[in-house]
């Protein structure tokens, strides 16, 4: 167990260091969301003004804006983090040291979570300053959708970094495009039942759906629904446990195929 | 192992020429050798990669795995790493099968790769501290400043390690498979990218770990002159299969050549 710490510190050291030799992919991280933010904050401040009837939607929408980028950002940095042992062509010398691959998987989530941390707590005081939205006034909901969405993203995470090694960098693309497949389906912007009838069972199979759910309950009752993010977090251990199974079967297929050690070339 | 010179043929496309003989084995085999492949093969599609391979590494040996471009050296060496899973046979570095346990016996081995970088973007200190956190090097600030003696590295050990030389990279990256002091290193062109002065400056240096450590080395190279200098015995691919072994004079002897570069020649051409 300690040993197994000490490489999970080492590779967390690797990626600390990474972070810290360029300023640039620091302010990376932060100028995204940012920007993205800035954009949702003044439809935000329109519709507000406006005093449409879209006015009691407009705090929905930037909530679900911050939490999408939770998921979408999470997702992010455990992939790339992944993609820049790729990049360098370090993949084999991680493969034949003795770090296991739950270890390197429990590294890459850590690395996903402070980079995401990175980028998500200025952007967010950013939006209380700028637009008066505080998204920590939702408390612990807050914190459960979080947790959730975060789990949510290293899942997805397990399975692009999967991708990746069997098939090399022509799924790296992967990375970006498989969180778009999951925005129309997870009902950010929408509750469930705006989709068709036989696409509802299809949202809820999804996690994204309940925390999306739960957040709307929040805004627009002010309703902390518990039985959502229990669920959510039950789907989020299954969904957990197949990501992984599939990295490490993935992981066995590629050595199958052989290029792991040529792989970046 | 009871069947480290035989080569079945039931399978065979392309029977060994009855001229090139496959049957010198080292002798002084212990118990357990450090690197035991038997009957090694790799397919890819319908092109056998490695075809059959056997041959064991002894403890403290010294052993080059020579042949051309696409002699099927890379795939062994991967399989021997364990990052390549046989489709028959097995690769075994001290009793551990690559394909199965690898993770026993990761920690006592280690290799240098020139398809493998370091991250460029850390420092060689930042590169040796992480490596050597990752293989449980108890005291990783002492065996780094080890390394840097040895390897001569102190000008460079806080530059970025992509912003060294061809050469400086080389050091550095055998200076990581060194890193955890290994009894068992797999070197695939160690000095490929090194000046001649250099090329012999980091064989010595290897050399001296050898016989410091007592360590088991498996090296690939084209560079016939370095093979004789380290090896103690060689093993020569070609189209995936092991074509001749022995030891470097007993090669140039058996075929009758100047020195280990005729043979190698001449096995690429007729085997």
């Amino acid at each position: 167990m300690r040993d197994s710490l000490n490489r999970m510190a080492a590779m967390t050291a690797r990626y600390y260091y990474l972070l810290r030799s360029s300023w640039l992919r620091l302010l990376e991280l932060i100028y995204w969301p940012a920007m993205q933010m800035l954009v949702w904050g003044f439809l935000y401040t329109y519709l507000y003004d406006s005093k449409s009837s879209m006015t009691s939607t407009a705090g929905m929408l930037l909530g679900a804006v911050l939490l999408w980028d939770v998921l979408f950002r999470g997702q992010l940095g455990f992939s790339f983090t992944f993609l820049e042992e790729i990049w360098s062509r370090n993949l084999a010398n991680l493969m034949m040291s003795p770090l296991k691959p739950a270890e390197l998987a429990a590294s890459l989530m850590l690395m996903s979570l402070i980079r995401l941390l990175i980028g998500t707590i200025p952007v967010t005081i950013l939006t209380w300053l700028l637009f008066g939205f505080n998204i920590y006034a939702l408390g612990f909901g807050l914190f459960a959708f979080l947790v959730n969405l975060v789990l949510t993203s290293w899942a997805i995470g397990l399975v692009v970094s999967g991708m990746v090694i069997r098939q090399g960098l022509g799924a790296e693309s992967l990375a970006y495009s498989v969180m778009i497949l999951l925005l129309p389906l997870c009902c950010v912007y929408y509750p469930v039942w705006a989709l068709p009838a036989w696409l509802q069972p299809v949202a809820w199979s999804l996690t994204p759906t309940y925390v999306f759910e739960g957040m709307r309950a929040m805004l627009l009752d002010g309703v902390f629904r518990a039985d959502l993010m229990v669920e959510c977090l039950a789907l989020n251990a299954v969904y957990l446990g197949l990501g992984f199974t599939t990295f490490i079967l993935l992981l066995s297929s590629a050595r199958h195929r052989g290029g792991l050690l040529t792989m970046g070339e | 192992m009871s069947n480290i010179e035989k080569f079945p043929s039931d399978r065979k496309a392309k029977p060994m020429p009855a001229s090139l003989p496959v049957t010198d084995t080292p002798t002084e085999v212990e118990a357990e050798p450090a690197i035991a492949v038997e009957d090694l093969c790799k397919k890819y599609g319908s092109h056998w990669a490695v075809d059959e391979v056997n041959f064991i590494v002894p403890k403290g040996w010294t052993v080059g795995l020579l042949g051309g471009n696409g002699a099927g050296k890379t795939t062994t060496i991967a399989m021997i790493m364990g990052l390549v899973i046989p489709t028959v046979g097995s690769a075994k570095v001290l009793g551990c099968d690559m394909a199965q346990e690898r993770h026993k016996v990761l920690s006592r081995m280690n290799f240098e790769s020139p398809y493998v970088a370091l991250p460029a973007r850390l420092t060689v200190r930042e590169n040796l501290m992480v490596f050597g956190r990752l293989y449980g090097v108890s005291n990783v600030k002492a065996r780094i400043e080890e390394l840097t003696e040895d390897f001569e590295l102190g000008d460079i050990l806080d530059r970025a390690t992509g912003r060294l030389s061809a050469g400086q990279k080389t050091r550095v990256s055998v200076a990581k498979a060194l890193i955890n002091d290994p009894e068992v290193l797999l070197l695939d062109e160690p000095t490929a990218s090194l000046d001649p002065d250099r090329a012999e400056w980091v064989r010595s240096r290897l050399r001296a770990f050898q016989q410091r450590r007592g360590a088991t080395i498996l090296l690939s190279s084209h560079n016939m002159p370095e093979v004789e200098a380290l090896c103690d015995f060689v093993v020569i691919m070609s189209k995936g299969r092991v074509v001749a072994m022995g030891r470097p004079k007993e090669l140039v002897e058996r075929f009758k050549c100047e020195d280990l570069d005729e043979v190698f020649i001449y096995l690429a051409r007729v085997a």
